[in-house]
């Protein structure tokens, strides 16, 4: 039963999906069995926060490497879970006004704040920790990326076969011929640069596209007749 | 010869902080000096800005804003413009986003440019829904029902009272409820799910035209889209944005980036030849040594 009921669950729905393009009166249980997924992807995040809040907790208790990392990440977590879902909960239950509020006054003749203590949106405290702290952090770990590219491209790229010769004529084209200074440098380079996005690259990513799709739809058949069980995970 | 030796193999195994070095000065240099340099448009940024500007005032648009703060810098840009052309246009816009840390840049660019720059009025001239998890089956939900999906919009309070999508029409229904009531929709997306879900779930389906703005490393993919017409325009990364400012004629930070972004390319390009040029070096003094 293990196996059977989760088989035949997926079976149906996965029927009620493909139906809905032929039969207009299974789109009403496929819009239904899609609302029920949207809400069960909410509650999966919901587990996936659970889940780094146990991982992280077993972390401190053990005294594991980086421990205190840990901590850092806890207690984040929890002050934001606090201000931009529990607050909010609160103020709903209880009917409590939106004026809880902290902060505010002049700094060198710019005037800010106060920010509310309860919700996300512009003004409260959850949007300063939002825009100081997230924003620049992560814009910062995708910025570093700039520079292992070029690090990359210096000591590692080595032109040491056709394939890769082209690779690198096409890199250099590509990147030259999409930027400002490259239709100054040449101004064919912007043409080329076109054509190479145009033809073999859209010829390349055609061929991935179909040759995946393809391979959904027989990976999808197989999963709703029941021939790949490989998602219900070992015995 | 001998004495050079060491100094070539040295070069070619430099100290990645050198490189880094270089690149930060690369890209932080022309941000002072603020080169302008002429920039080209192309034909997919050219197909981006006829769709925005064939809208009538008062046509809805669904902007889907698949983004975060790690791609803000090159996002924020085309996200801003495209903002500036729908307000001109008086187009009515029903904004959200797939990515749960998206919302407050959605918001931030909301308030900046429907609100700062065009005084729109909230709740009439456009809506902020917010985020909703679920992907692929929120784009679904999203041609059956606008307000099933979304109850509420970002600041909780019951999408019936908004005037946008409170409206009736003739027959008593929403007027506003469907991609059916949409002219377009206008994805920014940086991966996924982002403007190849929205693709494959939407376009087709629900027969409603998109154009798109992504990440300079996903435009390759998004242009098998352009080729069968399934996306109507494509501002591909921060040159992208730069040549769709030039199209509405305001210039923003996507032509101020030009600058550091061509010469942060032609280091990136130098580096791979001296790289390449100091391994055959090396590679023709070892075999000659050995």
């Amino acid at each position: 039963m293990r196996r059977e009921v989760p088989l035949l669950i997926t079976m149906i729905v996965g029927w009620f999906m493909v139906l809905e393009f032929f039969f207009p009166q299974a789109e009403k249980w496929s819009s239904e069995l899609q609302n029920w997924a949207i809400i069960m992807t909410a509650l999966a995040s919901v587990l996936g926060v659970a889940n780094v809040a146990r991982i992280n907790m077993l972390k401190v208790s053990r005294r594991d490497r980086d421990w205190r990392y840990s901590i850092v990440l806890l207690a984040g977590m929890a002050f934001m879970v606090l201000l931009g879902t529990v607050f909010p909960m609160v103020r709903s239950l209880f009917h409590i006004d939106s004026s809880w509020a902290i902060g505010g006054g002049e700094f060198m003749g710019v005037t800010y704040g106060p920010y509310r203590l309860s919700g996300v949106a512009a003004g409260t405290v959850f949007n300063q920790f939002y825009d100081f702290m997230f924003v620049p952090m992560q814009a910062t770990m995708f910025a570093l990326l700039a520079f292992f590219i070029a690090s990359a491209a210096y000591r590692s790229f080595r032109i040491r076969s056709v394939e890769a010769g082209l690779l690198a004529i096409a890199a250099v084209v590509i990147m030259i011929g999409r930027v400002p200074l490259g239709r100054e440098i040449w101004h064919g380079l912007p043409e080329i640069s076109d054509w190479i996005m145009s033809v073999p690259n859209l010829a390349a990513k055609r061929a991935i596209l179909i040759g995946a799709a393809l391979g959904a739809i027989a990976t999808g058949l197989k999963v709703i007749m029941g021939i790949e069980r490989n998602f219900l995970g070992g015995d | 010869m001998a004495g050079s030796e060491p100094i070539l193999e040295r070069l070619e195994h430099a100290d990645r902080r050198w490189i880094f070095l270089i690149m930060l000065v690369a890209i932080t240099v022309p941000l002072f000096l603020r080169v302008d340099l002429p920039i080209r448009v192309s034909p997919e940024v050219k197909g981006f800005y006829a769709a925005l500007e064939a809208l009538e005032p008062g046509d809805i648009v669904y902007f889907a804003a698949d983004y975060d703060p790690g791609s803000k810098p090159e996002l924020d840009p085309m996200i801003k413009a495209a903002l500036d052309h729908l307000c001109r246009k008086d187009v009515r816009i029903i904004a959200a986003t797939l990515w749960p840390a998206g919302p407050p840049l959605l918001e931030a660019a909301l308030d900046s440019i429907a609100m700062g720059r065009y005084h729109k009025t909230y709740g009439t001239d456009f809506v902020n829904l917010g985020f909703k998890e679920g992907k692929e089956n929120v784009m679904v939900q999203l041609g059956k029902s606008f307000r099933a999906v979304y109850p509420n919009d970002y600041y909780g309070t019951p999408v019936g009272e908004l005037p946008l999508l409170a409206a009736k029409n003739a027959a008593g229904g929403w007027a506003v409820d469907t991609f059916r009531d949409v002219k377009l929709l206008v994805n920014i997306s940086a991966g996924y799910p982002g403007t190849k879900e929205w693709v494959q779930q939407v376009r087709t389906r629900y027969d409603i035209p998109i154009v798109s703005g992504c990440t300079a490393v996903s435009a390759p993919e998004d242009y098998a889209y352009i080729r069968s017409n399934q996306l109507s325009g494509l501002l591909g990364g921060l040159s992208g944005a730069a040549e769709y400012e030039k199209m509405i004629g305001v210039p923003g930070w996507g032509t101020v980036g030009m600058s550091a972004q061509s010469l942060g390319h032609v280091t990136i390009v130098v580096l791979i030849l001296i790289g390449n040029v100091l391994y055959f070096l090396n590679r023709r003094r070892r075999k000659e040594a050995a």
